[in-house]
């Protein structure tokens, strides 16, 4: 892998942590349950680096959180998250992140927004549901339904990220276009 | 950058870290099937008492707990909505003591002890492309780079305050992705630059 892939797959990474730092963000919420941009970037480092690069990326930041750096978002890090009924869609990012890249570029010819926004949907809602779900299923003892209808409280909020993905592609590559993996 | 390390040092500090990852894994199996709550509280005591045998600072730092609350609220709340308050609580009883316990084994391992217990299963993984030493190099990165990004959000966003009077907008984010990628590649031409590229192995 050249040093150039290397570097941008850590620096996403960072970007990953650094947005879950900054939960100063007001997105409308469902129930009171705290958004912050955290899963957002997870659909970002699909989008910018691609499917291999961008699970790279997600999967780095996850190594990270492992070892025990506080850098999920509210601050919590180290294994316990993990172990938490949330653990799978915490662990689901990494495909999540691949799906969106992997869209994206199937999407190559339709406009930015509309890609970066479905391949947003399918990888960063779809895939992680599809992986968080049944995990918490399992660690809370309970049905599929129950564990399904539990997770559409975050829905509302995953469907405004992928929004705000979008937008914050097209943005970003109107500024720089060669900055999204595979469109320049 | 705070980390979730504990610095005081205690007995658990001194057990290897892949022995206390075995346990904890060993520990999640065992406790997986058990129903009988008077066998999960007795668990939880366990781990009660072996935050209490580590001291006084690790018992304070089971605060952290209450980043989990809301996820184990809505679990309990929907267990009591179909009707299974006690499945409801052995489940949180389950889910406490497993959190509690993997947080006992991350503040009493070094990032340094993790990432060594961890590279035998890093070199597992070379046949399909990944070379620890760039994994470690990719680590040390992102320790260097959190607090950069960090501050520089937090400049960008002091910044729009100033100029609009309101909260941060997501528009902030595209400028701070292309710039942060921007820096990536300054980052990458200077470790080539020393000779990064031709002293690591392909992969």
């Amino acid at each position: 892998m050249a040093t150039r892939d290397l570097v941008r797959i850590a620096l996403f990474a960072a970007i990953i942590a650094a947005l879950g730092l900054v939960p100063k963000f007001d997105l409308p919420v469902a129930g009171g349950v705290p958004v912050t941009a955290q899963s957002m970037g997870v659909m970002l480092a699909g989008i910018f680096l691609g499917p291999r690069k961008g699970a790279l990326a997600v999967a780095l930041f996850l190594l990270c959180v492992a070892v025990g750096m506080p850098l999920l978002s509210g601050g919590r890090g180290g294994l316990a998250p993990f172990f938490g009924p949330g653990g799978g869609f915490i662990l689901g990012f990494v495909p999540a992140a691949f799906t969106v890249g992997f869209v994206m570029k199937k999407l190559r010819d339709i406009p930015l927004f509309a890609g970066a926004f479905i391949a947003s949907v399918i990888g960063g809602i779809f895939v992680d549901y599809a992986f968080g779900i049944p995990y918490l299923a399992w660690k809370a003892n309970m049905s599929l339904a129950q564990a399904a209808f539990g997770s559409a409280l975050f829905v509302p909020g995953d469907l405004i990220k992928a929004v705000i993905a979008g937008l914050v592609a097209q943005s970003a590559y109107r500024a720089v276009p060669r900055s999204i993996d595979g469109r320049a | 950058m705070i980390s979730g390390y504990l610095s005081q040092e205690t007995w658990l500090h001194r057990v290897p870290a892949g022995s206390k990852l075995i346990g904890l894994g060993v520990t999640t199996m065992l406790v997986f099937p058990v129903q009988d709550w008077r066998i999960l509280v007795a668990g939880l005591v366990a781990v009660l008492a072996l935050y209490a045998s580590a001291g006084w600072p690790a018992v304070r730092r089971m605060g952290f707990l209450k980043a989990f609350l809301p996820m184990l609220a809505i679990v309990f709340g929907l267990h009591v909505f179909t009707g299974d308050w006690v499945a409801g609580a052995n489940t949180i009883l389950r889910l406490v003591m497993m959190i509690l316990l993997a947080d006992l084994v991350s503040m009493t391992t070094t990032m340094q002890q993790m990432m060594n217990a961890l590279m035998p299963v890093l070199r597992l993984l070379r046949p399909i492309g990944i070379n620890p030493e760039k994994v470690a190099l990719a680590v040390s990165l992102v320790i260097r780079f959190v607090p950069v990004l960090g501050a520089n959000w937090q400049a960008r966003s002091e910044a729009w305050r100033a100029r609009t009077g309101r909260k941060p907008s997501w528009r902030l984010i595209g400028p701070f992705l292309v710039e942060t990628l921007r820096m990536a590649d300054q980052v990458a031409e200077a470790l080539d630059a020393r000779g990064f590229a031709r002293s690591t192995q392909k992969g």
